[in-house]
Order: C-alpha cells, then sequence, then structure tokens
C-alpha cells in the first residue's frame, strides 16, 4: 500500500510523529496551542442548554465503555439522546422525585399497616380462647389450587391471609371465608365470606323495613284527601298496580346466609355488602355488565337495575355460591332425617362418619360432588314465597280480589333440594356443567381432584383426602353460548278499546242548531194555539 | 424447560415463548411461539397438550380464520375433534362441499385461526420496545429501558404489534410527531370499542397489567423503568361478542 501521495487523504499518517495538519501546523508550541483551542472549542459551553460538547463527549464515552452493548453504532444517536436527557433528570430532580414515589410509597404503608397489626394482635389472641373465629387457612388453600394452575400470586395471598385477620378482629365473625376476587375495570375486588355471630347485623334489616312501610303509608294518606277535594279535575288514576315486591330472604338463610365482605385490595378497609333481594337477582340475570371497582357506580342497563355496584355485586356473588359451591358427597348430611315437602331441610352439617373416596375416583365422576348451598329460583329467592300472603295486609278489599285472580297464574316454583349430587347438572348444548381432572397423573398418590365449572367461567374447586374447597376468580359472569341479547322493552299499552260510548260525535253547526230551535218553537207555537182554541171551546 | 430444548435442537429459532393456554372442555392447550431474527415476520406456533411433547401448527390462511369466526363454543380439548359446519353455516359448507372438501372444520385449524386471531387483536407491546430498521425489518430495541411510570399508564404508549391499519389514517400534524423508527404500530388508544382495555397498577404500583376485555383472558404486564414486558392468554379461546353491553 505504498507511501501516500500528498494529495491523497492518508497523507503523512503512516510517518511517526505526524497528524493530519502537520503541513499546516508545523511547529510543535503551536500544535499545542492548537490542541488547546480546539479543547477550549469543545468546552465551550452552549447557551442553551448549560452543556458543553467535550463533557458530553466524555460521558457518551464512559457509557458506552461502561455498558458495551452490541452495535453501538447503530444506536449511538439514542445513546447520545439518553444521556442528555440524564442530564436533565439530574436537574429537575427535586421537583419530579415526590410525586414518583408517592403512589408506591402509599400502597406499600397500607400493607406495612397489616404485617405491623399482626405482631400486636397475637399477644391479645392468646388469652382469649372462647369464641376464637375460625381463620381460614388461605396458604393451605392457595397451595392446593397452585397444583391446579389456578390461583394468585404467593404475595398476594398472602396479604389477603393478613386482611381477613384484621376483618376478623374488627367484626363479630364466627366464620369466615376466602371466597374469591372478581375482576373490574379500574379495580378489582377481593371477597371474604362471612357468617356473623348470631344478634348481629340484624338492627339494620329491622330499620330497613319500617321506613319502606311508612312511605307506603304516607303516600296512600296524601293521595286520598287529594282525590277528595279535586275531584272532577284530576285525570282518572289508573287502576294498574304494580305486583307486590317480593320480600327478600331473612339474614341467615336462603340467598343471604351469608354476608359478605368485599375490599378493593388487601390493606383497603373491608365493606360490607348489603343482603340481597329477589329483585335483584331477577335483574341480574338479565343483564351482564363488567364491574369497575367503585362499589357506588350505577349500573346503566335494561331492564334498570334496581341498586348500584354494590348490590349487582351482591347478586352475581349469591348466583355464583348458588351455582357452583360443591362439596364431595357425603362431607355434609342433614341434620334431621325428614325432610319437609316444600321446602327441604336448610340446615347441614358435617358427616363426623366421612370417609373421602379416593382422587380418583372423584376426578372421574362427577357423583361424587354435591352442592352444599340451594338453587336459585325464577322468583330470586331459595324458598318460594306466595306473594299473595304479603299483599293481604297492605291493600284495601276491592284490590285483594284483582290481585287474587292475577296470582292464582303463578304456580309454585320448587328448586332442587339442597345436597343434589352435580351429576345432575344441566349442561349446555354439548358443553357438561363440570370438567374435571387430576392436578397432575405423574404422581396419582398426592395428585388433587380438580373441578372447573363451565356454567361460570372461573369457578373451581378441589379436594384432596378430607380438604376441599371452593374459589372462585374471574369476572363475574355466567357463560352462555349463545351472544347476550338485552330484553327488549315492554309492548306499548294498548289504548282504552273506542266504542260508541266515548266516540265523540261532531257538534252540530250554528245553522242545524237555529234550525232546530226554530222548529222547537214552531212546535211550542202550535201547541199553545190548539190549548188556545181548547180554551176558548170551553 | 421444555420449551429450551425447542429452541435449541428443532427448529432453530432465536426466541421461544409461552403464549398460553386455551382451555377446551375436555383437556387444554398450551400454545409457545417461536420467533425467527425478523420480529414482525408471521410467527411459528406450537402447542402441546401436555407441556412435554410439542407439535408445530401450520400458519393460518385466510379460509381458516373466515370459518373459524362461524364456530362457536368451547374448544374440546381434542385436536381431532371435527366441527360440523352444515349446522353452523350451511354456505361455508356448501363451499366447501363444492371445492371437494368435506363440511367439517377440525379442531386444531380452529386453534390455528383463534391463535392468529388474538395475536392480531390484541398482542401488544410498550413503545420503544421494537424498533424498524430502514431495511424494513423489526428488531428489538437493546436500548429499551421501560416506560416511565407516568407513560406507563397512558393507553397511548402500548401498541398492537401487528401491521398497521391506523397509521395512515392520522393526520399529517399527528405524523410529523411520531419517529418512524418506533411508532411504526397501532396504538392502543384508538380501539373500538373505547374502554375494552382495563388498566390496572399490581403490587403497589410496580407493575402496570393490562387485560383484554374483548379477549377475556388476555393479559399484558410490563414493569415501569425495566425491560420487562410480556403476555399471555389464559382463557377458553373465545371472543367476548357481548362487550358493548357490557361497558
Amino acid at each position: 500500500h505504498g507511501p501516500y501521495q500528498p494529495h491523497e487523504p492518508g497523507y503523512g499518517l503512516d510517518q511517526p510523529g505526524y497528524n493530519p495538519y502537520e503541513d499546516e501546523i508545523p511547529d510543535p508550541q503551536t500544535r499545542m496551542l492548537a490542541i488547546k483551542n480546539a479543547k477550549a472549542y469543545l468546552l465551550k459551553t452552549s447557551t442553551k442548554s448549560g452543556l458543553n460538547l467535550y463533557d458530553h463527549f466524555a460521558n457518551i464515552l464512559t457509557k458506552i465503555l461502561d455498558e458495551q452493548p452490541t452495535n453501538t453504532v447503530d444506536i449511538i444517536e439514542n445513546i447520545s439522546k439518553d444521556v442528555k436527557w440524564a442530564q436533565f433528570r439530574k436537574k429537575m430532580d427535586t421537583l419530579r422525585d415526590e410525586p414518583l414515589i408517592s403512589p408506591t410509597f402509599e400502597a406499600a404503608e397500607k400493607c406495612k399497616a397489616l404485617f405491623i397489626k399482626e405482631f400486636g394482635d397475637e399477644h391479645e389472641g392468646v388469652e382469649e380462647e372462647m369464641g376464637q373465629p375460625t381463620l381460614p387457612n388461605v396458604m393451605e388453600a392457595a397451595f392446593y389450587f397452585e397444583q391446579a394452575g389456578i390461583g394468585l400470586s404467593k404475595d398476594e395471598s398472602y396479604y389477603i391471609f393478613l386482611a381477613l385477620k384484621n376483618l376478623i378482629n374488627v367484626q363479630p365473625i364466627q366464620t369466615c371465608r376466602f371466597w374469591g376476587k372478581i375482576l373490574g375495570l379500574e379495580m378489582n375486588y377481593i371477597i371474604a365470606e362471612v357468617q356473623l355471630r348470631e344478634g348481629e347485623g340484624e338492627e339494620e334489616e329491622e330499620t330497613g323495613e319500617e321506613g319502606e312501610g311508612t312511605t307506603v303509608e304516607g303516600e296512600k294518606e296524601t293521595g286520598e284527601p287529594g282525590e277528595d277535594e279535586e275531584k272532577e279535575a284530576e285525570p282518572p288514576k289508573s287502576t294498574y298496580k304494580p305486583p307486590p315486591p317480593i320480600p327478600k330472604e331473612p339474614n341467615g338463610t336462603g340467598t343471604n346466609k351469608y354476608v359478605y365482605f368485599v375490599c378493593n385490595g388487601p390493606g383497603k378497609p373491608w365493606v360490607k355488602l348489603p343482603p340481597v333481594t329477589p329483585a335483584q337477582i331477577v335483574c341480574a340475570r338479565k343483564i351482564k355488565k363488567f364491574f369497575t371497582g367503585w362499589l357506588d357506580a350505577p349500573i346503566v342497563s335494561f331492564p334498570p337495575f334496581p341498586g348500584n355496584e354494590a348490590n349487582y355485586l351482591r347478586a352475581q356473588i349469591a348466583r355464583i355460591s348458588a351455582g357452583t359451591h360443591v362439596s364431595p358427597t357425603g362431607f355434609y348430611q342433614f341434620a334431621e332425617e325428614e325432610e319437609e315437602e316444600e321446602e327441604g331441610a336448610d340446615t347441614y352439617e358435617e358427616n363426623p362418619e366421612f370417609e373421602p373416596p379416593p382422587v380418583a375416583e372423584m376426578v372421574e365422576s362427577l357423583a361424587t360432588w354435591a352442592h352444599h348451598v340451594k338453587g336459585i329460583l325464577k322468583q330470586g329467592r331459595c324458598v318460594w314465597i306466595n306473594p299473595v300472603q304479603k299483599s293481604e295486609e297492605n291493600e284495601e278489599e276491592e284490590d285483594e280480589e284483582e290481585e287474587e285472580e292475577e296470582e292464582e297464574e303463578q304456580q309454585e316454583e320448587r328448586g332442587p333440594p339442597l345436597l343434589t349430587l352435580i351429576s345432575e347438572d344441566e349442561g349446555m348444548k354439548d358443553i357438561p356443567a363440570w370438567s374435571t381432572q387430576a392436578s397432575t397423573n405423574l404422581i396419582p398418590e398426592y395428585s388433587v381432584a380438580i373441578l372447573q365449572s363451565n356454567r361460570w367461567p372461573g369457578a373451581y374447586a378441589f379436594a384432596s383426602g378430607g380438604k376441599f374447597e371452593n374459589i372462585y376468580f374471574g369476572w363475574g359472569h355466567k357463560y352462555s353460548p349463545e351472544s347476550y341479547t338485552p330484553e327488549l322493552p315492554p309492548p306499548a299499552e294498548a289504548e282504552f278499546p273506542s266504542g260508541p260510548e266515548i266516540t265523540e260525535t261532531v257538534d252540530p253547526t250554528v245553522e242545524e242548531e237555529m234550525a232546530f230551535k226554530i222548529a222547537q218553537e214552531e212546535a211550542l207555537a202550535e201547541a199553545e194555539e190548539e190549548e188556545d182554541e181548547e180554551g176558548e171551546d170551553d | 424447560a421444555s420449551l429450551s430444548v425447542l429452541e435449541g435442537r428443532d427448529y432453530r429459532f432465536e426466541r421461544v415463548w409461552f403464549w398460553g393456554c386455551i382451555q377446551g372442555v375436555r383437556g387444554a392447550y398450551y400454545i409457545a411461539e417461536g420467533l425467527g431474527p425478523d420480529r414482525a415476520a408471521p410467527r411459528s406456533r406450537l402447542y402441546s397438550l401436555n407441556c412435554v411433547d410439542w407439535s408445530l401448527l401450520t400458519p393460518a390462511t385466510k379460509e381458516m380464520l373466515a370459518l373459524a369466526e362461524e364456530v362457536k363454543g368451547r374448544f374440546q380439548g381434542d385436536p381431532s375433534f371435527e366441527y360440523s359446519l352444515a349446522e353452523i353455516n350451511a354456505e361455508a359448507a356448501a363451499r366447501l362441499v363444492e371445492s371437494g372438501k368435506e363440511p367439517v372444520m377440525k379442531e386444531e385449524a380452529r386453534l390455528i385461526a383463534t391463535i392468529e386471531q388474538i395475536d392480531r387483536a390484541v398482542g401488544i407491546v410498550p413503545r420503544g420496545a421494537f424498533v424498524k430498521t430502514p431495511l424494513g425489518s423489526v428488531h428489538e430495541n437493546r436500548h429499551f429501558e421501560g416506560l416511565s411510570l407516568v407513560e406507563a399508564k397512558k393507553l397511548s404508549s402500548y401498541f398492537h404489534f401487528t401491521d398497521p391499519v391506523n397509521l395512515k389514517n392520522k393526520t399529517l400534524l399527528e405524523k410529523a410527531d411520531l419517529d418512524p423508527s418506533t411508532d411504526f404500530l397501532d396504538s392502543l388508544e384508538h380501539d373500538i370499542p373505547r374502554g375494552s382495555w382495563s388498566m390496572q397498577l399490581e403490587k403497589g404500583g410496580t407493575v402496570v397489567v393490562l387485560r383484554s376485555l374483548l379477549w377475556l383472558g388476555l393479559t399484558f404486564y410490563h414493569v415501569p423503568m425495566t425491560k420487562q414486558f410480556g403476555y399471555v392468554y389464559f382463557g377458553t379461546g373465545e371472543k367476548n361478542l357481548d362487550l358493548p353491553f357490557m361497558l
């Protein structure tokens, strides 16, 4: 590659002590000066950003040599941009840091509160042994569900565990269970199924009913005096009386057997959900809405849902529990041997002589599982009630007769009795209502039988030995093979049939009236003349 | 572990990852995806019933996609199960019969089509994670360090990882702000219907989780300020057509 010619760019490079500008600056002193000038130029601070090129290059090279990314030449511009950006960040650090840290910080604080309380309560717990509520072993259930491939992360399960413990300490609770988690658009719900100690929580019920009673009577009173005063001016009152609301089941039975507490996340406060009414369940069956995560959000739907998101959530929880809570057959048995005809036994207790069938059997046949929650009838309750009985107290006599005639058509509904085997659950189209599998085929001794519901996707149950548990993780909706169609609005009410009595006749015109009047006067005049004549004759 | 075996020995993929699981009535399909050097190329997908033996799925054809839209209901869990099309859509069945094939759709084909649909509709990545070179191929951005917390909360920082549909419709003003190397995909902001993504911060705000409401079960996560992100599908493989009613 021979010596370079002066006009070639590489001239002088192959000789020691020469640099490309050598012909311009022969003198070493001026060379040093040139270097200093170049460096001074590089060090010149930009008026806009306060940086200088020299430091910038130094930073870039340091970063590159430290990180040694591949294909540096391709991303050199990005690196340069990032170094500059880093410079800016340092200056505004004091302003920006605070808001950035706080959301994580606050959440961590709340979780910390969970941990601290635990220590405080340990000492108290040891002393009181009476009336210890049963804290569910969430971690154990989480372990079993993990074998099935379902569940929350260990961290979250542990947080929920602590939050449940908090709940127990705050509320008077007899039994408690982690029911599951329902996902929402903005926030999720963690749900605990709880049975309160007897006597608690009933006071709210009564005030609610009394309040309703007084408002109904108040309305009636204002209606009657108004009618007496202005009878003619008021339009005719409609004889339509809405069907009486079906009363909700009292606490402790049927759909309201358990009380549910929800929170948006472990560490957040627990909120008690109100008991569910049959009207809410009936309506919830007709709509399909996502939960937003705010309990007081309104539900905009058709037919209009009586309540806000808290009520809708409670109704869905009731439906899911009724549809999917199962236990191994024989685990629970009826307390009394005789069943009443209509209602069936409401109570069940654990069977002390229960022998768990082997896991393989539990997986193969669905007859080894049974529901232990009563199904919900179309009416929206677990126990059918005849609305006519209740209406007698409120209505007047005439209305009573009308109601009875209408109500006769409603037939008594019967649901499946408690403790039915789930093999009798109907499937939808070709899909059975439940799918079973064993958690692993490789180690049959320790595998767990797992049940997945196809009607409520997200509901799972597991059984292993004598232990079993139900749980729900999902969006809170039932599965339907066809698309959802909202209910159509009711047909327009029929108008009053038109007949001759109420058809308007055309008013007679003025000429007709005059003609009629003249005719009448003539007739009168004739009659008078006749009388006069008769009078004269006498 | 079995995924690494796939990567090295059999298929010469650069990256293999676990795509998710579609639950059928009688069993579940576990799906994995493998990628070659160009990330935007059509991906190879593999499925397995037990996470040990993996079988390659053929790429989806338009026909398969059209047929899969007709078939509704759960997957059965058996790849050789055949859906009889005559019941579902007489026209499609007639067309097939004319072309000499039987009017059935195999579950495997339905599986392929469903995975392709899910990826196209809701496969998302954070902005800046992938760059497009001037030659047209797409690579991971080595320099991507994660979205900041503020950016991570905005839907516009996430893109669909498929051929963009809406990009050309943007006004010129908007296009001027875009950076063609990173903004070559559709963002989530304009998804129809609005609100079909649910975004949450978990673990005290350290992880952003996006859940799709159109395909229930698709979950995307990203840890802001780190390179970690990914999405996975766990569900029944059915599109949520009731979405407009549910919002």
